[in-house]
């Protein structure tokens, strides 16, 4: 590592993405964010606001929803992610985006990759939300185009469908 | 313009002794990152002064809630997500576990810590008036040993604290004697999750025989640091509550606070909020408060 803030050098960091180990050299102040679509380019992760506030950027990290936007990379060093290419992996998640197909939850779809992950990571942790508790688990998430109404009635259908099963 | 990251440097030592070395031997050099909810946010604008950064995400020493007899320490580095979850905390210190639960959404959540909303230290940080009301106390560590300081005196003028450069938040600790309190939150904003509150409120407080036997009021977004309201609850503090106890209170409110105008409200406009929620509160506290 270099003393010279001026011009840090990279770091070789391993991490576990979708199920495969990686191994990436990055800038430890690197975006997750960057890393994910730039180096491994998995570009369904989106970049909205960069700052935290629309989770488009959501992946799951040690399995728990964060913006990846927030994150140097360095903290997620030896972590597991998992971004929407790889959600599949978990069974909730055919079953949430047949939801928002069928339901008009994606319309331009910047969103989308963000809400089925947020989705996921909620019906995990409650597999019958109520409305409300739905809006809150999807409250860092936001939709310029759909106005949310048909995104909570697919996770309210996903949930009836057994998507936590 | 947006930072670059070979800019910056950021470490890792993994355990806190060795970050509290780092910070002794180049003091004030090194900034520490928990959960870079308000770091990060700072660094994608370009604004991070800072060019070292050393990381002290989800280090064991900090992200541990203990439970004593008399009180209940709370790693700094704990997560709204941990405090959430956690039973204790929703049931003893309720105002805490919501203001939790209104601080962004979920991945927000996850990441931002208690710590890191004490020394980022916004006057509209959505836990600080909770820490008033529970009269927290700080637990500070430093490669010289600790020190505990109240909260009370921790946040010192606009954004700034008494934290010294080599020093660390390791826990928050709440006293556990306010079992028999009738406790209330408010947050008057845009909207709940995920929005900067024009005006939040902690409070609780206790009746016996009719009258306001202990009153602790504290509030956000009404003055340059969160203000705990002591000219208020005094002005309550052995009185019945009627009418002319509600109105008393909203004029010690409104001349207790130092709202200012920004870009989210008005200073008048927070004055008339201010008052209004301590009334609203006196209210629910007379109809639903616990008689002692
Ligand atoms: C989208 C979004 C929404 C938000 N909504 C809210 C909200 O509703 N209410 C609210 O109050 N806040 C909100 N915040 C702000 C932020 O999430 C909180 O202030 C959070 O608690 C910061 O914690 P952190 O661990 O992420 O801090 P970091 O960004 O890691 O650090 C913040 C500061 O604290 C210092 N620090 C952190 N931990 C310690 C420690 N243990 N000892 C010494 N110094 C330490 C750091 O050096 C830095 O100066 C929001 C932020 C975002 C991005
Ligand atoms: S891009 Fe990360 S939250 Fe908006
Ligand atoms: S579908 Fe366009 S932002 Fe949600």
């Amino acid at each position: 590592m270099s003393e010279s803030p001026d011009e840090s050098s990279k770091w070789e960091i391993t991490l576990t993405v979708n199920g495969k180990r990686v191994t990436v050299q990055a800038y430890a102040m690197e975006r997750l964010l960057d890393v994910v679509r730039n180096d491994l380019g998995l570009k369904g992760t989106k970049e909205g606001c960069g700052e935290g506030e629309c989770g488009s950027c959501s992946v799951l990290m040690d399995g728990v929803l964060v913006n990846s936007c927030l994150i140097p990379v360095l903290q997620a060093k030896d972590s597991t992610i998992i971004t929407i290419e790889g959600v599949q992996a978990d069974g909730r998640a055919p079953v949430v985006q047949q939801a928002f197909l069928e339901y008009g939850g994606a319309q331009c779809g910047i969103c989308t990759p963000g809400m089925i992950l947020a989705a996921c990571h909620l019906l995990q942790k409650k597999p019958q939300p109520t409305i409300e508790e739905i809006r809150e688990g999807l409250s860092g998430n936001l939709c310029r185009c759909t106005g949310y109404l048909q995104i909570i009635e697919a996770v309210k259908e996903a949930a009836r469908r057994g998507a936590a099963t | 313009m947006r930072a670059h990251p070979a800019n910056y440097e950021l470490v890792a030592p993994g355990g806190l002794s060795a970050v509290l070395s780092l910070l002794a031997k180049e003091r004030g050099v090194w900034l520490p990152i928990a959960g870079g909810t308000d770091v990060m946010v700072e660094y994608a604008a370009g604004k991070l002064p800072a060019r070292k950064l050393v990381s002290i995400w989800n280090l064991p020493e900090l992200r541990r809630i203990e439970v004593f007899p008399g009180e209940i320490r709370i790693g700094a580095g704990c997560t709204y997500t941990d405090l959430r979850v956690h039973d204790m905390v929703g049931r003893e210190f309720p105002l805490l576990a919501n203001a939790a639960s209104w601080t962004g959404g979920i991945a927000n959540q996850n990441r931002g810590t208690i710590g890191g909303n004490i020394v980022n230290a916004s006057p509209a940080a959505d836990s600080l008036p909770a820490l008033l009301v529970y009269e927290a106390e700080l637990i500070l560590v430093s490669a010289n040993g600790e020190r505990r300081v109240p909260y009370s005196n921790f946040h010192v003028a606009y954004r700034k604290t008494r934290l010294a450069p080599d020093e660390l938040i390791r826990a928050v600790c709440l006293p556990r004697c306010f079992s028999r309190y009738y406790a209330h939150a408010r947050k008057v904003g845009p909207r709940k999750a995920q929005a900067i509150a024009k005006v939040c409120l902690a409070a609780q407080a206790r009746l016996e025989n009719g009258v306001v036997e202990d009153i602790r009021v504290a509030m956000g977004s009404v003055a340059p640091v969160p203000l705990r309201l002591v000219r208020t609850e005094d002005s309550i503090k052995r009185k019945p509550i009627d009418a002319a106890l509600l109105r008393l209170a909203r004029q010690t409110t409104a001349a207790e606070i130092q709202p200012i105008d920004d870009i989210r409200s008005t200073a008048s406009y927070r004055a008339a909020v201010a008052g209004n929620l301590v009334a609203e509160f006196l209210q629910a506290l007379s109809t639903r408060g616990m008689q002692g």
